[in-house]
């Protein structure tokens, strides 16, 4: 489906990635957005605010995270695209209502702009800790897709993209973005809407006796319906037969909550979006995601001046993680060097899909800032160095870790 | 330290898990319990608040999780050890407030009944759902402590061992149950006062002039003292320097947050608790917490007794993972077997252990309860007549189905 | 430590021993009414007499979420919107401290809004000074559960669609013991009421309006600080034990400032040593039997 000519503003801009996700979320076809501010993510929410009614698409400034979240789950219902923003504090509040909303198998996108954390933490600078959180972080057994972008562009481009998995999965999809990316001011192109397209909602089109909410289709995902049009629709975050109705055997668990993660897993190849580099014949890759693949060029090229042949591995989607290619790489390189605004996070899905064929190195840096491409570059060196593969993950210590913990160290105020 | 005599309920009882872990509370010296009712955790908080007034114990039950987790931290920072109790739901709703205790670095107790989830799930049934999320729930990074028990004697014990770590570490400790062990009813033996280990708070010692809030010692691990004694400090969920100030520079960032991993990176080898049987010359091991351990144990009896080499490696505490033994154990294995309650969680960290040298049969179990044991000893027989070593997770499926 | 770096007599602040000035200059834009309103709180805190080294001051998030950390008492720089509930863990754990809680609107209305009629409802024993400035502030001007009718803010760019709460009325209405309402003009007024709720046993509730330059007169071109203290001096009328239903603020609205509720409820923790002796006495817990 093409999308709608009035809600996209075609042209090119120089604007940050909060308002690129913004647009990029009404060109999606976004029509209630639900949100409460929250530094570094609020401009994408302004955005929203500012253009919304123009287009058609309802805001709302809800009293907290809880409360945006559990809006947009109900605007679903009603029919519309939604979509909710926040930043680090603000999504731990949200989990609750996240394994909810896979539950209830409820297409939404969630825009994450990452800070430095935990808790409060850095408000206005940048991080990457949220990673692992995005996969685990609500209670119970359930999938999501998450996709890192790296630029304003992309975060146009990938919030459309978010929008269109969220409808053909039916699941929570999360754009891992971070306050680097957010608040990066860049050209942003947006095309013709006919040249945008857009995932239609899977709506449910037979007679009306005949609908089960929860009936799948072959790819697992059922079709949806939604409120007011007579079919009595029940929606319960209990396990749920295929009627909706709650179900009290744990003998169900394995029908209908295994369905929720084997619908990603099980179409994982087509939702993985990845983007290789020179890794064949490669020595050391560099596995990275959102900012980090940008600070990461440097270093490669760094490394690459002195010899080394590096490949470099950007994740685009970071779940579902892509296990299969970085095991068929690990069987051919020497090793693996992971540089992420976190004390390691991804990495430890690097090094559980190496199996042990190639070492793992990671970079870490605690937020707040960007990696020194040097230290990429030191730590491709070291690695490429290893005769066999090192076992466990590898904490490559990086300038800043020396500076602030080895000796003579003021803090500035 | 000794054990205050007031909160120990010696002698031998029958409990259900839920009522251990509440006495394991009191005897550990949890004075406050801040509260909000959901299944299956009630009967914690309905054990504790019946001997709250003989033992000199405060609980409030608060509006929801959120305010039940921060009324939890706030009780701590005032000498008090605290705890709060919950499930699935109220435990996805703790997770900003766990973040805030782990940079406050507040010691406290979570006590997480597992049911299974997501969103509303089957509130009474157990699960093992939430283990990844005790360890990744919240935004930013940090590191915790996650106990698993298998029995209502465990549920008392390990209570007691959590609020010693957390003290001892100054990070909020998960007691990571499930629906079954909280309801099952068993023998609990409680010892005399005096023979029970209290880790006491690490007040600071120091000349009062010169106390800094966070002012670490060697350990990574900083001295506290309570409000109320003229100290005057300030925290914050800020990133923060010695003095608790906020400062927003990544060298900041790097000197708060960094020692927050490393104070239980550096020390997994004191932390991690786990339990070997037959594991000398087994050639399958299964991996096991919580509840399925008690089935794995009863599996290495009858495996053994058909002579299969298998052993049992029982994860008493979950996180930090005990990934140096369990890529020992790689090297001599054939395979591992892992039954969780779950649709594969903890197998993933066996995974990455394992270095790719071993087989890894995952096993979910849920629709079976918790009465699977003839699964497990077909897998670990089918594990045990595998040639080669596949790459990855090879989920275990019944033949039947 | 940083140092101070001026010692002479005639340059040490009036409120030096209850204000961290190694933290000096605070964040707060010019024209904010934060700091009037801190000042206001550290006068009434000598004028109580009460042991600093026995308050407690909890904050949230936000531009007055920052309080916490410049009064020099034990202090918390809690979560957003949950100061209320980490006050209360401290308050029902050690009943000797005095908890004070400072924080903004949006933090304690829109986020804590549920905490604040909680606490109002079981009578905690607290203070709790609200700031409230119309907006969020801290992340740059975004609509509040207080912003009136038709104001613009960055989230209501058409203007506010929204009916704001009136704070003293949902606090009265939640049972708090004692309300009151000034604005960061009425300095002395602010400061006895600020004495008064301090000596006060149960939920007191002290709403401060406070002119924010840098976004809500901004946005809403009412101009700077000083004109806004002076539409508070031409606007304000003080009227004690007016009705709280009659306190709701309009855009650019008269504001009725005054001590609006002054009551005796029974405070939490009074009702629970109740039941705890009672308990004691009976020498048996509420199953009637002890133990297993």
């Amino acid at each position: 489906m093409k999308a709608d000519q009035k809600s996209v503003l075609t042209g090119v801009y120089y604007i940050d990635g909060d308002v690129a996700a913004g647009y990029g979320a009404l060109a999606a076809g976004c029509k209630f957005v639900a949100g409460y501010p929250i530094t570094p993510s609020t401009e994408a929410f302004e955005a929203v605010c500012h253009r919304g009614p123009k287009v058609g698409t309802v805001f709302i400034q809800m009293e907290d995270e809880l409360g945006s979240i559990s809006a947009i789950l109900g605007a679903v219902w009603s029919g519309v695209k939604t979509m909710t923003i926040t930043s680090g504090p603000g999504y731990s509040l949200m989990q609750e209502a996240i394994g909810f909303g896979a539950m209830l198998e409820t297409p939404f996108v969630l825009l994450n702009i990452q800070r430095g954390g935990p808790s409060t933490g850095v408000p206005t600078k940048t991080g990457q800790a949220d990673m692992m959180q995005s996969r685990w972080g609500s209670h119970g057994d359930y999938e999501v897709i998450a996709i890192a972008p790296d630029s304003p562009q992309e975060m146009f481009d990938y919030t459309i993209k978010a929008f269109n998995l969220a409808e053909k999965y039916r699941c929570p999809v999360m754009i891992m973005s971070d306050e680097c990316v957010g608040h990066m001011t860049e050209k942003v192109v947006i095309p013709d809407a006919d040249k945008i397209y857009v995932e239609p909602r899977r709506f449910y089109t037979g007679p009306a006796a005949d609908y089960r909410p929860y009936k799948p289709d072959p790819d697992l995902v059922p079709k949806m319906a939604k409120a007011g049009e007579g079919l009595n629709l029940y929606i319960t975050g209990i396990v749920h037969d295929e009627n909706g109705y709650p179900v009290s055997d744990e003998k169900y668990k394995s029908i209908y909550v295994k369905r929720l993660v084997d619908k990603i897993r099980l179409n994982k190849n087509e939702i993985i979006e990845l983007k290789e580099e020179g890794t064949d014949g490669a020595d050391v890759i560099v596995v990275s995601y959102g900012i980090s693949s940008r600070v990461a060029v440097k270093g490669v090229e760094m490394a690459r001046q002195k010899g080394v042949k590096v490949g470099t591995l950007r994740l685009v989607t970071v779940w579902p993680f892509p296990d299969d290619r970085i095991n068929e790489l690990a069987k051919k390189t020497k090793a693996f060097v992971v540089p992420e605004i976190n004390y390691g996070q991804v990495v430890y899905d690097v090094a559980r899909c190496a199996h042990g064929h190639a070492s793992v190195v990671l970079v870490p840096h605690g937020g707040a800032g960007v990696h020194n491409p040097d230290d990429v570059a030191d730590a491709i060196e070291f690695a490429v160095k290893q005769e066999k593969p090192l076992e466990g993950v590898h904490e490559f210590k990086t300038r800043l870790e020396k500076s602030v913990f080895e000796g003579g160290f003021k803090l500035k105020e | 330290m000794k054990a205050d005599k007031s909160g120990v309920l010696t002698g031998s009882h029958i409990l259900s898990g839920n009522e251990a872990c509440a006495e394991g509370a009191l005897a550990a010296g949890c004075r406050f319990l801040g509260l909000y009712p959901i299944v299956p955790s009630l009967e914690v908080s309905k054990r504790f608040l019946q001997r709250a007034p003989e033992v000199g114990a405060t609980f409030i039950q608060m509006e929801d999780e959120v305010s039940a987790l921060a009324a939890v931290l706030g009780a701590s920072w005032t000498g008090k050890k605290s705890m709060t109790v919950t499930s699935g739901p109220g435990f996805s709703l703790m997770m900003e407030h766990l973040g805030l205790g782990v940079m406050l670095e507040t010691p406290c107790v979570i006590v997480e009944i597992q049911m299974v989830g997501p969103g509303l799930g089957l509130p009474t049934r157990p699960a093992q759902g939430d283990i990844m999320q005790s360890r990744w729930g919240s935004h930013g990074d940090y590191e915790i402590i996650a106990f698993a028990p298998s029995s209502a004697q465990e549920m008392f014990d390990f209570t007691i061992k959590a609020f010693n770590l957390s003290e001892r570490y100054r990070v909020p400790v998960a007691l990571m149950s499930d629906a079954y062990v909280a309801q099952l009813k068993e023998k609990v033996a409680i010892p005399s006062a005096d023979q029970i280990n209290i880790e006491p708070r690490r007040y600071y010692g120091g000349p009062r002039d010169s106390y800094l809030p966070f002012k670490r010692d060697e350990d990574f691990v900083p001295p506290m003292v309570d409000i109320g004694q003229g100290y005057r400090f300030h925290v914050t969920g800020l990133t923060h320097d010695d003095r608790g100030y906020p400062i927003m520079f990544e060298e900041c960032q790097e000197y708060n947050v960094h020692p927050l991993v490393r104070k239980i990176r550096d020390f997994t080898d004191k932390i991690i608790d786990i339990e070997e049987k037959n594991t000398n010359d087994a050639e399958v091991v299964i991996i096991s917490y919580g509840v399925s351990s008690r089935a794995s144990l009863k599996v290495v009896e009858q495996a053994r007794s058909k002579g299969h080499k298998v052993g049992s490696l029982k994860l008493n505490t979950v996180w930090p993972f005990p990934e140096k033994r369990v890529a020992e154990l790689a090297s001599q294995v054939k395979a591992f077997v892992v039954p969780e309650m779950n649709f594969g969680q903890v197998v993933q960290e066996v995974e990455r252990s394992a270095y790719g040298k071993a087989n890894i049969f995952f096993l979910t179990h849920g629709d079976n309860g918790v009465e699977y044991a003839g699964d497990i000893l077909a897998a670990v027989e089918e594990a045990s007549q595998m040639k080669e070593t596949k790459c990855g997770i090879t989920e275990w499926k019944k033949r039947s189905a | 430590m940083a140092t101070q770096k001026v010692n002479t007599n005639k340059d040490i602040h009036p409120m030096e021993n209850l204000l961290r000035m190694d933290r000096m200059p605070h964040i707060w834009c010019p024209t904010c009414g934060i700091g009037l309103a801190v000042t206001a709180f550290t006068a009434a805190l000598e004028k109580a007499n009460i042991d600093p080294n026995m308050v407690s001051i909890v904050s949230g998030i936000g531009c007055t979420g920052r309080v916490a950390g410049y009064v020099k008492v034990d202090s918390f720089h809690t979560t957003h919107g949950r100061p209320i509930a980490f006050a209360t863990g401290i308050k029902v754990a050690n009943p000797k401290m005095k908890v004070v809680v400072f924080s903004g609107d949006g933090d304690l209305i829109a986020i804590g809004g549920n905490h604040f009629i909680h606490a109002a409802r079981r009578n905690i024993d607290m203070l709790v000074v609200c700031v409230n400035n119309f907006i969020y502030a801290m992340t740059g001007g975004q609509v509040a559960p207080t912003t009136p009718l038709a104001a613009y803010a960055t989230t209501s760019p058409y203007g506010c669609v929204e009916p704001p709460f009136n704070i003293p009325y949902l606090a009265d209405s939640s049972g708090a013991v004692y309300v009151a309402r000034y604005t960061a003009l009425h300095i002395r007024r602010l400061t006895n009421a600020l004495t008064e709720a301090l000596n006060k046993k149960g939920f007191s509730v002290v709403e401060v309006i406070s002119p924010c330059g840098m976004y809500y007169s901004r946005i809403n071109r009412l101009g700077d600080g000083l004109e806004m203290m002076k539409f508070y001096h031409d606007n304000v009328e003080i009227k004690h034990g007016e009705d709280t239903k009659n306190l709701e603020i309009g855009f650019q609205s008269k504001i009725i400032c005054g001590k609006f509720v002054d009551r005796e409820r029974p405070s939490y923790m009074e009702r629970y040593n109740q039941w705890l002796s009672e308990v004691r006495a009976s020498a048996k817990n509420p199953e009637g039997k002890k133990g297993a």
